[in-house]
């Protein structure tokens, strides 16, 4: 038998990972470099701000003192103290609600629109009709439609997480190599098994990004659902606490918003990763 | 024993006409070729000679226009197991790693897990891949993704081993290696090999029997059995005749083209 085991590890491309020495400069520098940025605008707003009454604009250290009074209470004790939870819960249900339907609608007709071409000659030319329209100028519809509250939100950001999902689905079990085709049918995988076998983990990182992207834009789109006749949820505060001039509730709402959109596809990656880790540009 | 008279797959009068926007091209005229079971079998030529074409026929990628195309005298309609196709671009499946790209045909015949495993294991060994299972194929080099393709479709009980310029798309040195370790395997199992190559020296060094073809319409123009014994010498004065002789043959071609 010719097994050839020095000339396979001659051959190999896998990379050595570098011994993990007490180096830590370059370890930190990034950090360090990351860091001071936002730490500079944090400076400039401080002193920008701090000690005028008449700033529009509250000082950082307002808006962290308000933060903690939204999520814990003890500090202002007014109606919006200890609501948090309340908003966020309210926010997140409809973000994974709305993005979860959209899921499960685009998913199923991507696929029947990438592989069957009648399904795409019916389908497709409609969807492209629609898809300039923004999803932001479905709200006044949405709201004749589901009426004022959070149904027309949550409507809002199932069309947000749709269209990224609809297209990508579509491109990527559109985009098969022809090779891994013929390559299944000679090892005896033919017909609707290739749909199973080929087609759906080929198009994995396309749907990935997909997911991906319309998570991000459910996030985006989750503040302006939930603007206009919503009782909870951090675009309903938000939008509240300018009516009444509670300008650090507005930030802090911003801040909150932006830290679990930034969670949330932090969590997307880390699944991405586990899934795709056979693909060069997602392991 | 009729396997001694029946071939194993015959090419009988086979024609290929592709129409392209309304234009048609003859990429193959008149072909006859039968291959006796175990017999390696260089296809050699320009390109647009129809060899390439001929082989993806066979696998049955793809049907002719004219004649008839039979394995054990069953004429080939589709793809299939018992012919299986060693692309120069691998056509590995990039989800999968080493280990279950091999059991990606035992798999889809409804093998058993136990049965998947004994096979991947032995075929995994005999390209050398042992520790290389989990790895999958973008971490691989080009040899390494070459041998993975071979291994696949021998795990997959092929008869036939049909092999597109397998070679072209590696370093010399490389390519070397995978030419002598294709050969022990060939003549360790008994497969039957229809090679495609452009390299004369190659299709020497690996043939039972050439078959030179010709471009502008692809045709078969003629057939030379090598006779030199195994394993060949690449530097002999007798490989260097062959070298000459196909060479001129090859090159005759082009003079006839360009006159």
């Amino acid at each position: 038998m010719t097994t050839l085991a020095s000339d396979t590890e001659h051959e190999t491309a896998a990379p050595r990972e570098a011994s993990s020495a007490i180096n830590w400069w370059p370890r930190l520098r990034p950090v360090l470099l990351a860091v001071a940025f936002p730490l500079a605008l944090l400076a400039i707003w401080h002193f920008a701000t701090a000690g005028r009454p008449a700033s529009l604009i509250p000082p950082p250290y307002d808006v962290w003192l308000e933060l903690q009074d939204l999520a814990f209470g003890g500090i202002n004790d007014d109606a919006y103290s200890k609501t948090l939870h309340i908003h966020l819960l309210a926010s997140i249900s409809r973000v994974y609600g709305g993005f979860a339907l959209a899921l499960i609608v685009a998913l199923p007709l991507g696929m029947l629109i990438g592989r069957i071409s009648l399904i795409r000659q019916l389908i497709d030319p409609t969807i492209q009709l629609l898809r300039p329209v923004p999803v932001t100028a479905w709200l006044p519809l949405a709201m004749i439609i589901f009426g004022l509250g959070p149904r027309s939100a949550f409507f809002l950001v199932f069309l947000g997480a749709f269209y990224p999902i609809l297209v990508n689905t579509i491109f990527g079990v559109r985009s098969v190599e022809p090779r891994l085709f013929e390559a299944a049918a000679m090892l005896g995988c033919s017909g609707s098994a290739q749909f199973f076998r080929v087609v759906l983990p080929a198009s994995l990182p396309s749907i990935f990004t997909g997911m991906r992207l319309g998570l991000g834009f459910a996030w985006v789109v989750i503040v302006v659902g939930e603007m206009t006749g919503v009782q909870t949820g951090l675009g309903a505060i938000i939008m509240e606490a300018r009516q009444l001039s509670r300008t650090e509730i507005v930030i802090s709402g911003m801040i909150v918003i932006g830290a679990f959109g930034f969670l949330s596809d932090q969590l997307v990656m880390l699944i991405g990763r586990r899934l795709l880790a056979w693909s060069p540009s997602h392991g | 024993m009729a396997d001694a008279v029946t071939p194993i797959l015959e090419i009988k009068n086979v024609g290929k006409i592709y129409s392209q926007n309304g234009r048609s091209i003859e990429a193959l005229r008149g072909a006859n070729l039968a291959a006796k079971k175990g017999e390696f079998i260089c296809l050699i030529g320009a390109s647009g000679c129809g060899k390439s074409t001929l082989l993806r026929m066979a696998a049955g990628f793809e049907t002719a226009t004219h004649g008839d195309i039979m394995m054990w005298g069953v004429p080939i309609t589709e793809p299939g197991p018992s012919r299986g196709m060693v692309f120069q671009d691998y056509g590995l499946f990039p989800w999968l790693n080493v280990r279950d790209n091999i059991g990606f045909g035992p798999k889809s015949r409804g093998r058993t897990n136990a049965e998947i495993r004994e096979t991947v294991g032995h075929f995994i060994e005999l390209v050398g891949l042992q520790n290389f299972a989990d790895v999958y194929p973008h971490q691989l080099s080009g040899g390494m993704k070459q041998r993975v393709a071979i291994a696949r479709v021998l795990a997959n009980d092929a008869e036939i081993v049909l092999m597109d310029e397998p070679f072209g798309a590696l370093d010399a040195m490389t390519r070397e290696r995978l030419q002598d370790e294709l050969v022990g395997i060939w003549s360790r199992t008994g497969l039957t090999v229809l090679f495609v190559t452009h390299a004369i020296e190659e299709a020497i060094f690996l043939a039972d029997r050439v078959v030179v073809m010709s471009p502008g319409p692809g045709r078969i123009d003629n057939e030379y059995v090598i006779d030199l014994p195994r394993p060949r010498d690449t530097t002999g004065a007798e490989f260097n005749e062959w070298r000459r002789l196909l060479a001129s043959q090859l090159h005759s071609h082009h003079g006839r083209k360009a006159g």
